[in-house]
């Protein structure tokens, strides 16, 4: 009798783990969902509304895309769903719905899918999206305002680094609020512990390893201490936390080395704080990963494993 | 340790506590005359011929080569060409029992007063060929060439691959034998130190076989290694690197690093060839996976693979796969009527997977470079092969790759890493 009639006939190996595209994505979304629901908490519903119409918009624009390249449907892996909320993530709260309309837009069609879809695109997509943004709605971009003020025009109030940088004269948020995530910023940059939370938990599901957030945090921590910046203002005051757990990991925009992660985590915690300190804008973690993002060829590059047996 | 590698759940307790059991004399069996790596051994008997079992049918044809011998008495009907379990086609003996059971004389011996080279002469003339899969002729490796010292003997029990229990059994209950043939491999070779690597999902045999050590004929040193269970822990240069922390070189054999590594059956055969007199013409097997009643038997070389399947209650229908061998390296079977061969460590019957029907994209996620024990870039190399850059994977050493299939499993996107290796090798050698 033959077998073919009532199975394929495979290669090696007949058996494999329960490891899926979609199921890491539904990983990082559970990983994101502690510090949503935080910034709803701090900075009210408004925010819910920003994160539907991103996560709408980059599933729509995938879809399009795909579509219109007769490319097979793979909205349903999650990945446009998880750009879509890292993209709200990163925006102010109060940032008008059409323009993260079109931040998603970017995010998919221009830097993910223009490149060739998941697993080409060379720079992160919110990232990216969200530069694109702030070179084009500068005002909007960098609005911000303080917690707990639920209204639609709430009362605007400076980041802990844009009042350290330009030396203002504004009350600057205890180390404990900016812990806990009650200080103005980015929807989903502002808690150290729910963002935490959520790394902790990629990290035990070995999603992400700890080599580039280690390596990144640590970085900007002794940087800060050399050139006497207050080294807790510095790691809980931006994006940094957000960006080393969540941005900097994203799988095909990194090194696929542990050693070029490393290097990868280190470059982005020197251009971090080589911005924040000396360069023009307050917060330097976007730019920093997306300039990184440039080198990662060339870090796959020099830092190959050395076959067993040589 | 070795770097890299995967835990599996490894579904021994199916058939871990079955007893070996015999399987019966089968009324006709085809016996390949190309079981083993190297040339393929010269028919000696023709159609109508009665052989006894144990009696020569195949002869040697080169250094690296092996006698094939008759596993049944009977009458051989027909030499033909039939499919093998690796996918290959060989010409074989097919021969017809008579019911008989009549054997060959079986000399007994004292391998205490045998010179180093009459036991290698024995092992080659019992056609003994390694019986951890590769089948690489054992006189071969016993024959140490001019210039290479051997410092130590690896006895290799590792049996990572997930159901396989049969040199579990083996080491369980056939101690005793199985601790003569290393005694027997150390005097051949002349080496004073012999290791056995268990991994430790394998830790009750260690009173039993700390016993048995107890004893020895000679004046050698066995020591047992209890290794991690970690896939591809069996994996020759796997264990040398776990055991004695020395790297075999890319492209070398464990000779290079002083040492020879032999399968816990190919011990055995090698102990009951010397002192029983009896050639290889069976061994112990494990039929686990879906089928009714999971089994460690021991089966005569030829023996159908569907009629084993049969006894042990496989339901054949629609949605199920036979492999031959583990399930991260096995060969799925295209058809049912092929021989069990000297390498035929197991038959699974294992539900077919739900597999992507397109080839996904690579997400980069670099687990595959994690779990690579070559430390290879299986995401690389599987990228350059989807667009036939034949001239780019060259220079990522798919030559070095064992095809254990760590990355294949661990592969989120599900790619078929293996696949595209094994297809570069192919395109590459062709070249």
């Amino acid at each position: 009798m033959n077998t073919k009639n009532i199975c394929k006939i495979t290669c090696s190996p007949h058996i494999h783990s329960s490891e899926t595209v979609g199921k890491i994505m539904f990983y990082v979304i559970i990983s994101l969902l502690p510090a949503l629901f935080g910034s709803i908490y701090f900075f009210g519903i408004y925010v819910l509304e920003i994160i539907f119409v991103s996560i709408i918009s980059c599933v729509l624009s995938e879809l399009l895309f795909q579509i219109l390249m007769k490319k097979e449907i793979r909205i349903y892996d999650g990945s446009a769903i998880v750009t879509g909320i890292l993209l709200a993530f990163v925006l102010p709260p109060r940032i008008p719905l059409w323009m993260v309309a079109i931040g998603g837009f970017l995010a998919i069609f221009l830097v993910k899918e223009l490149f060739g879809g998941i697993g080409f695109n060379i720079f992160n997509p919110a990232l990216t999206a969200r530069a694109i943004l702030l070179a084009s709605y500068p005002v909007e971009m960098t609005k911000f305002i303080k917690p707990f003020d639920y209204n639609i025009d709430a009362i605007t109030s400076a980041t802990p680094l844009f009042i350290i940088k330009e030396k203002i004269n504004e009350q600057l948020p205890t180390l404990w609020q900016m812990f806990l995530g009650s200080r103005s910023g980015c929807i989903g940059e502002t808690s150290t512990l729910l963002l935490l939370i959520g790394g902790l938990f990629l990290l035990s599901k070995k999603v992400i390893t700890w080599h580039i957030p280690f390596s990144y945090i640590l970085t900007v921590a002794i940087l800060s201490f050399i050139f006497r910046e207050n080294v807790w203002y510095q790691i809980m005051g931006g994006g940094l936390i957000l960006g080393a757990f969540f941005m900097a990991t994203d799988y095909v925009t990194s090194p696929i080395t542990r050693k070029g992660k490393i290097i990868f985590g280190i470059g982005c915690g020197m251009i971090t704080f080589l911005i924040r300190k000396w360069g023009g804008y307050p917060e330097g973690v976007c730019y920093s990963i997306l300039f990184m993002n440039s080198l990662v060829p060339l870090i796959n590059k020099y830092t190959l494993p050395k076959k067993f047996g040589k | 340790m070795f770097k890299g590698g995967v835990k599996l759940i490894d579904f021994k307790s199916l058939s871990k506590n079955e007893e070996i059991e015999e399987f019966k004399y089968p009324e006709k069996v085809i016996i390949p005359l190309i079981q083993h790596t190297g040339s393929p051994a010269k028919p000696v008997v023709k159609k109508g011929d009665y052989v006894l079992e144990g009696q020569v049918i195949g002869e040697i044809t080169g250094f690296i080569s092996s006698y094939i011998h008759s596993s049944i008495s009977g009458k051989v009907i027909e030499i033909a060409p039939w499919d093998l379990p690796t996918g290959r086609k060989s010409l074989s003996v097919i021969i017809e029992s008579d019911g008989e059971r009549k054997s060959i004389e079986k000399v007994k011996r004292d391998w205490l007063n045998l010179k180093s080279e009459e036991i290698i002469n024995i092992v080659k003339e019992s056609g003994i060929v390694g019986l951890g899969g590769a089948a690489f002729p054992t006189h071969v490796k016993l024959t140490i060439p001019e210039g290479k010292r051997v410092d130590f003997i690896l006895i290799n029990g590792c049996e990572c691959e997930p159901f396989l229990t049969c040199d579990y059994r083996v080491l369980k209950e056939y101690t005793e034998e199985v601790i003569e043939g290393i005694q027997i491999i150390c005097k051949a070779t002349n080496v004073k130190k012999a290791f056995i690597g268990i991994e430790h999902n394998k830790i009750d045999l260690l009173p039993q076989l700390e016993r048995s050590i107890r004893n020895l004929k000679i004046s050698i040193e066995i020591e047992i290694k209890i290794l991690p269970a970690k896939y591809p822990q069996g994996s020759e240069k796997h264990l040398i690197k776990s055991i004695l922390n020395r790297e075999v070189p890319s492209g070398g054999l464990p000779i290079d690093v002083n040492c020879i590594v032999f399968n816990v059956q190919t011990t055995l055969a090698i102990k009951r060839a010397v002192c029983d007199g009896i050639p290889l013409t069976e061994r112990v097997l494990t039929c686990s996976g879906l089928v009714k009643n999971p089994k460690n038997l021991k089966v005569k070389i030829g023996t159908l693979i569907s009629d084993i399947l049969n006894f042990c209650g496989a339901e054949l229908k629609h949605g199920r796969k036979i492999i031959v061998g583990g399930p991260m390296m096995g060969i799925q079977l295209f058809k049912e009527d092929v021989p069990v061969i000297k390498g035929t460590t197991g038959i699974l019957l294992l539900p077919e997977e739900k597999l992507p029907k397109r080839i996904q994209p690579c997400i980069r996620c670099g687990k595959c470079l994690d779990v690579c024990p070559m430390f290879l870039l299986p995401s690389e190399i599987g990228k350059y092969v989807e667009l036939e850059r034949f001239d780019k994977v060259e220079n990522l050493n798919v030559f070095d790759c064992i095809e254990c299939g760590c990355c294949a499993y661990i592969c989120p996107s599900k790619r078929p890493l293996v696949d595209f290796i094994k297809c570069a090798k192919f395109k590459l050698r062709k070249k």
